[in-house]
């Protein structure tokens, strides 16, 4: 087995309210293995994307974290402000979002490029990294760089901006790339664009990837195991071929339904599935299975916390079904 | 960088709000004297004044005009630089205003970067720990500093620091020539007028760092641990700063014309006291000419400030300028 880069175990994340705790993350283990690529899925609200902040310690000051074990690269204790503090900008980068908002429009991308990669080189000349900014903008596919570091974000397209957000996480070269929607506000010709080099970059780099998407269809391209999570808890893990084809959880394979094929679905004029209901209060959730309310497959079991059921191939998921199967 | 046609449509187009401005209080000068009671010139001269002796000076200062053809004759004289002339002695008002503009330029400039040098830092203090106590004191502080009427801040300040304690000139605007001698007297008053501006400094640019701050180009600048200091003076102070621009560049306006009760209180000659003295003596062409001076200044330094903010912001300089278009 590949050395563990990142081992979490039991990670709660909740912020206090004026209802009582709202719970955002619940008993979450990720692993992540050097050089491997992990899909991370759910829908809104599902918490995958305080996940990701939580490794860059970037929630808000009022969220209490509580974890039982974080390891990230031998260093215990990943979690604590301090050392996630220490550990975003140098061993570990992130791709944001929305690459219109990313970047601060006062500012050239030479500046960005810059100042984002002090904290990895804090001896390194101001020439030095202005010429490292440069060739990696050459290196993710932007043209006539010389004269682009120079430029503002607006002058650069969606997804220009995307490639210029991607070569800022490449420079300080990370252990572990988070990659937070990386297409989602992309439109769909760039999007194709995108993902082929984070494709390539892939091969190239030994960096791990944390891909975090409400699509499946981008995490079958870009990794190898996929985590869905529902309502702050993982519902089902494993590899991605064998979660995609034939995922257990109830809520993995509605979510798989949801998914737009981007033609059959025209053809056959058939409606868009949607999963009915919404997820629950994170301040009031159900005492059993998350899920059981939204769940066509709920049974009288499903009042109590449904066990985690390993099944051949490296795929969990906590699910009564998997008991009674 | 070549500047297309839509610079200077855009500065045409202020130019030409920035006149129209101007020529609106213009008219609405000249109406002025048509509202007070009775005939001006007879209020000038007193009500023992023969006749003839008010048919004169109505001639002579055009009251006997229609309103469009005074407008009028002030504009084609105001062309050879002549903004007519002193009631009572026939100085050019124009000599007079150039006299006294110097001494209220330094006092606006001087009170505009004491809100500068000390409303930054407050508002950068607040914005670097919200809600803590340091920013519920300067928050106090500044809503104090911004309600206190800025006449009551002069007397206060000239008996404390001038009367009682000796550590500054109580009254005038120091020897001419003197130029250490004019600073002295210049603290009191700059600061008297700068203290509810350090307050409109310090809470404006707070809330709009924390709306920048708030953004997610600087989570960003986090992620890759670029330091808290560097966030706040270089990335999130930029953006944050423009809106505040305007608001100083209206400042400097008002106080212009707005430091009366400074130059009245600490008698220092300037554009304030010589208007003061001008209404109180129904001098109209002294007032006409010297509002009319401050408006064109109020203007034109609002017109400065547009321009500063458009051009500090990228987005808005390659709307106005070509050749850098090519980003698409």
């Amino acid at each position: 087995m590949t050395p563990s880069l990142l081992s979490i175990r039991n990670l709660d994340v909740s912020y206090p309210t004026s209802r009582g705790h709202a719970r955002i993350l619940i008993g979450v283990d990720l692993d992540i293995a050097r050089g491997t690529s992990v899909g991370l899925v759910g829908e809104s609200g599902s918490g995958k994307s305080t996940l990701a902040l939580a490794l860059l310690g970037l929630l808000p000051e009022n969220a209490e974290i509580d974890a039982q074990d974080a390891m990230f690269d031998s260093c215990p204790d990943a979690l604590s402000p301090a050392t996630a503090q220490r550990l975003r900008g140098s061993d570990i980068a992130m791709i944001f979002q929305d690459p219109m908002t990313a970047l601060n429009p006062l500012f050239t991308i030479g500046t960005h490029l810059v100042d984002i990669q002090r904290r990895k080189f804090p001896h390194a000349s101001q020439a030095d990294l202005w010429a490292r900014g440069e060739r990696m903008l050459v290196r993710v596919g932007v043209s006539d760089a010389g004269n682009r570091m120079r430029r503002y974000p607006h002058e650069f397209s969606g997804g220009m901006r995307q490639r210029v957000v991607i070569a800022m996480a490449l420079l300080v070269e990370p252990k572990l790339l988070i990659a937070d929607e990386p297409t989602t506000a992309l439109d769909a010709t760039i999007e194709a664009q995108v993902v082929d080099i984070l494709r390539d970059l892939r091969s190239e780099l030994s960096a791990a990837l944390l891909v975090v998407s409400h699509s499946f269809g981008l995490i079958a391209e870009l990794c190898d195991t996929v985590i869905v999570m529902y309502a702050g808890t993982i519902v089902e893990t494993g590899p991605v071929n064998v979660v995609l084809h034939d995922p257990r959880h109830p809520y993995a394979q509605a979510l798989l339904a949801c998914e737009i094929e981007p033609l059959s679905s025209i053809e056959a004029a058939e409606p868009l599935v949607t999963i009915p209901g919404t997820v629950p209060d994170p301040a009031n959730r159900p005492v059993g299975c998350v899920f059981a309310a939204r769940c066509p497959a709920r049974h009288d079991r499903c009042i109590e916390p449904p066990p985690l059921v390993s099944q051949g191939q490296g795929r969990s998921f906590s699910c009564w079904l998997g008991v009674s199967l | 960088m070549l500047r297309s046609h839509s610079f200077y449509i855009y500065l045409g187009f202020k130019l030409a709000t920035a006149l129209l401005a101007v020529a609106g209080a213009v008219v609405l000068l000249l109406a002025l004297t048509r509202f007070i009671p009775g005939d001006p010139a007879t209020v000038i001269l007193g009500s023992r004044a023969t006749p003839e002796a008010v048919a004169i000076l109505n001639a002579r200062m055009g009251f006997d005009k229609p309103l469009a053809e005074q407008a009028i004759t002030f504009f084609a004289r105001l062309f050879s630089g002549d903004l007519g002339e002193d009631v009572f002695n026939g100085r050019p008002v124009l000599t007079l205003v150039v006299t006294a503009l110097p001494n209220t330029a330094a006092l606006a400039v001087s009170a505009i970067l004491l809100a500068i040098v000390i409303g930054v830092p407050l508002a950068l203090l607040s914005a670097n720990c919200p809600g803590g106590k340091g920013d519920r004191l300067i928050a106090f502080v500044s809503v104090g500093f911004i309600s206190t009427p800025s006449f009551v801040v002069s007397v206060f300040l000239l008996l404390f620091f001038a009367v009682s304690l000796r550590l500054f000139p109580v009254l005038g605007a120091g020897d001419s020539g003197n130029f250490a001698d004019q600073l002295w007297h210049l603290v009191l008053p700059s600061a008297a007028l700068a203290l509810g501006w350090i307050g409109y400094v310090a809470r404006l640019l707070r809330s709009s760092l924390l709306e920048v701050l708030g953004e997610s180009h600087i989570r960003t600048l986090r992620a890759y641990g670029v330091s808290e200091t560097k966030i706040l003076l270089k990335y999130a102070l930029k953006p944050a700063i423009i809106p505040t621009i305007a608001i100083l560049g209206m400042g400097f306006g008002e106080l212009l014309g707005g430091a009366v009760f400074a130059e009245v209180i600490f008698n220092r000659p300037g554009l304030g006291s010589l208007i003061y003295d001008a209404i109180r003596t129904r001098n109209y062409p002294l007032v006409q000419g010297s509002v009319f001076v401050i408006v064109l200044l109020y203007v034109l330094t609002n017109l400065a400030a547009d321009l500063l903010q458009t051009f500090l912001d990228p987005r808005e300089r390659s709307r106005l300028t070509s050749g850098s278009g090519d980003g698409r």
